[in-house]
């Protein structure tokens, strides 16, 4: 009976089993940023103890970081969150890409930019967007800040196995959907708490097309579907990308990738539950509500609570409707917004930018609207001037920002004002996600976000752009 | 480091109302701007408890005098979803909760409330909705949760069974809630498994 990459990587990382009979598993790599980690080195120095492998830590600045100054941290407490990860990366002898390295940037984007991310290892972090480095056939999810200290003290945590459902997609994906509408469909279909206890394996014809952004797209959403992690096993596009990253072993490259490669989940391998989804079934997917898993394609209209099948379902929608402050029963389309916000770890690579700029050439965000594009990493902010997107952003009236987190969860200073609705390319819609306690988010892919800031209202960007050869895997 | 076995939670109850409580909702991230967890607790819910333009008090059940000295919160299915910010169990920590009954929950929020020995355990919907009601007609009703024979019973007559995963079952009633002892006193298999990995 052959094994799945996640029973691979599992069991070529166990250390031992715990008295509670949880796993002791060994973490390959530990990525860090400055909002969960400083209690947890306070921890470690109120139990005096060192960081076991300094080297297998990395660290980097991201959730506060202003993206207009980003020298110019917005008040003394986040001032204070950033000396102390400096300090901490110090004292301890950790690895940290500093505003002025030219590397820092979302811990997301980092790690496969750098190469840390690599195949057939684990990796955690305190922050649940860690099932982005999945794409790489890694088995990678968050953490609690005491776990964070656990892997600085031991490089191991505690854990429970997760079981693994394998996700296929499969056929040609229509254009104008890209990787975010497929993610979006998939937590529409299993529900926000569908993956708890899981891993997810993405395989099929589409994901194996796809490109290893778009697979970082994909994984990074694994948690709004309540899996802790997800993942695509490595291929030839694996390899290629990371060949020649700073912190790949490029010397040995043949045998490393070799290596990668035989993580791979076997032709014979046992999964606990297998879905199937045909990928022509997919269309440009936005969210209504305030739960990630309350998606509707850009041509429904929003669900009617009238319509609902139990009272839970009535009171939900009900719920939703009231915050969002949208009618039920009517066309999302034509929902007015007031921001609209390229960026996060799920959209703000290279590709996105490049694919978005691709279309708005000759557009103008509408009057009133508030568009801000905010690359993922300063390697992104650059690769981006060199081709010249930044400006393609600003003639087309966006404003183009320095790396961070930014809008997706409004820790530094750009933030949603009173009930404003914005168009976003993030990963989550909860209640006051973007800065403000009324502020409204609804989610959707780079291109639809541009389209939504052009028209100034939720709208079908194959419509308005010519989509026929868009980017998304066909 | 030897750690106090939670065998049983007792104390009274709060019912809070939604599906899907996500970890914004618990602790906005504007309060996540600290070093330390110390203080987080008055910022518990914070957004929901008051209104964001008079900045009042809400109808919420935390901002109810009768709940003032709940210790054990009562929520519905996938509580805690979101993100891995341990700032929100500490922020339930502190605000004076030991531990939630919930119809199930996000598995991130689920393992640090564990180590932070809050234990979470799951009851069925209808369980859950006799409990709030009871909590609600008496708002002094005991509530005991017990972890040895996994049912959480009232002072009056309620008694149902509760569902959590072995192992943090285990952790608890055995004072290994907090890992950290355990995993440091395998240091040497740790070095063992470091070796063996083709990349450390
Ligand atoms: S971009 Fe958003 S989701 Fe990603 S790490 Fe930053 S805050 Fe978290």
């Amino acid at each position: 009976m052959g094994k799945s990459l996640f029973q691979k990587v599992w069991d070529s990382h166990r250390v031992g089993t715990l008295g509670d009979g949880r796993t002791q598993l060994f973490i390959g790599t530990h990525l860090i940023h400055e909002v969960t980690s400083p209690q947890a080195f306070g921890m470690l120095r109120d139990l005096g103890l060192k960081v076991k492998f300094p080297q297998r830590t990395f660290a980097t600045i991201d959730h506060i970081v202003p993206t207009i100054n980003q020298d110019q941290p917005a008040d003394p407490l986040a001032a204070e969150m950033i000396d102390a990860i400096r300090k901490n990366c110090d004292d301890f002898g950790v690895t940290y890409f500093d505003l002025k390295s030219g590397k820092q940037g979302i811990v997301h984007v980092v790690g496969p930019e750098q190469g840390i991310t690599q195949p057939g290892t684990t990796i955690a972090c305190g922050d649940s967007h860690t099932a982005t480095h999945g794409a790489f056939g890694a088995i990678a999810f968050g953490i609690g800040t005491s776990q964070v200290r656990d892997v600085l003290a031991t490089q191991t945590i505690a854990l429970e196995e997760m079981k693994v459902r394998r996700i296929e997609v499969n056929g040609g994906l229509r254009p104008g959907v890209y990787a975010k509408d497929v993610i979006l469909h998939i937590i529409r279909l299993l529900g926000a708490n569908g993956g708890i206890g899981y891993a997810y394996e993405y395989a099929g014809d589409v994901f194996d097309r796809m490109s290893m952004e778009e697979r970082m797209t994909v994984c990074n959403m694994s948690i709004e579907g309540g899996a802790r992690c997800g993942y695509v096993n490595p291929d030839a596009k694996t390899i290629a990308y990371l060949q020649g990253r700073p912190y790949v072993d490029n010397t040995n490259f043949d045998a490393t990738a070799a290596r990668w490669l035989s993580f791979a989940s076997d032709a014979d391998a046992v999964f606990d539950d297998i879905v199937k989804i045909n990928a022509a079934d997919i269309e440009p997917t936005v969210t209504w509500g305030i739960s990630p898993d309350a998606g509707i394609s850009i041509t429904e209209t929003i669900p009617d609570p009238l319509k609902a099948k139990t009272p839970e379902e009535k009171a939900s929608i009900e719920e939703a409707l009231a915050y969002m402050k949208l009618p039920g029963g009517t066309p999302i389309q034509g929902v007015k917004i007031d921001v609209a916000f390229i960026g996060s770890c799920t959209n703000g690579r290279i590709s996105d930018f490049r694919e978005v700029a691709k279309y708005i050439q000759g557009h103008k965000v509408a009057a009133g609207v508030q568009a801000i594009a905010v690359p993922g990493s300063q390697i992104v902010a650059i690769q981006c001037e060199q081709e010249g997107i930044p400006q393609i952003f600003r003639d087309a009236g966006f404003e183009w920002r320095a790396a961070g987190c930014s809008m997706c969860l409004a820790m530094n200073p750009d933030k949603l004002i009173g009930d404003q609705l914005c168009a976003s390319s993030s990963n989550r819609n909860f209640k006051g996600r973007q800065g403000s306690p009324t502020g409204r988010t609804i989610l959707m892919s780079p291109v639809m976000v541009a389209a939504a800031a052009i028209k100034g209202h939720i709208t079908d960007a194959r419509e308005l752009f010519d989509l026929s050869d868009s980017a998304a895997v066909a | 480091m030897a750690l106090e076995p939670v065998k049983q939670v007792t104390g009274t109850g709060v019912f809070i109302p939604g599906a899907d409580i996500d970890t914004d909702r618990i602790i906005p991230a504007r309060f996540m701007k600290c070093v330390t967890f110390d203080g987080l607790g008055e910022f518990a819910f914070h957004d929901v408890r008051f209104d964001s333009e008079t900045g009042e008090k809400t109808q919420h059940p935390l901002n109810d005098e009768r709940f003032k000295d709940a210790s054990i919160l009562i929520a519905g299915v996938n509580f805690g979803c979101g993100s891995s910010r341990e700032h929100a169990p500490q922020s339930l920590r502190k605000y004076g909760f030991n531990a939630v009954i919930a119809e199930s929950f996000a598995e991130i929020f689920y393992g640090n409330s564990t180590t932070l020995a809050m234990p979470c355990v799951m009851a069925t919907a209808a369980d859950i909705a006799a409990l709030r009601t009871a909590v609600e007609a008496k708002p002094d009703t005991r509530i005991t949760i017990d972890l040895e024979k996994m049912t959480v019973r009232t002072c009056c007559d309620l008694e149902f069974p509760v569902k959590m995963p072995e192992s943090a079952r285990e952790a608890l009633v055995s004072g290994r809630w907090d890992p950290i002892q355990e995993l440091i006193d395998n240091d040497a298999a740790i070095n063992e498994r470091a070796k063996a990995l083709h990349y450390v």
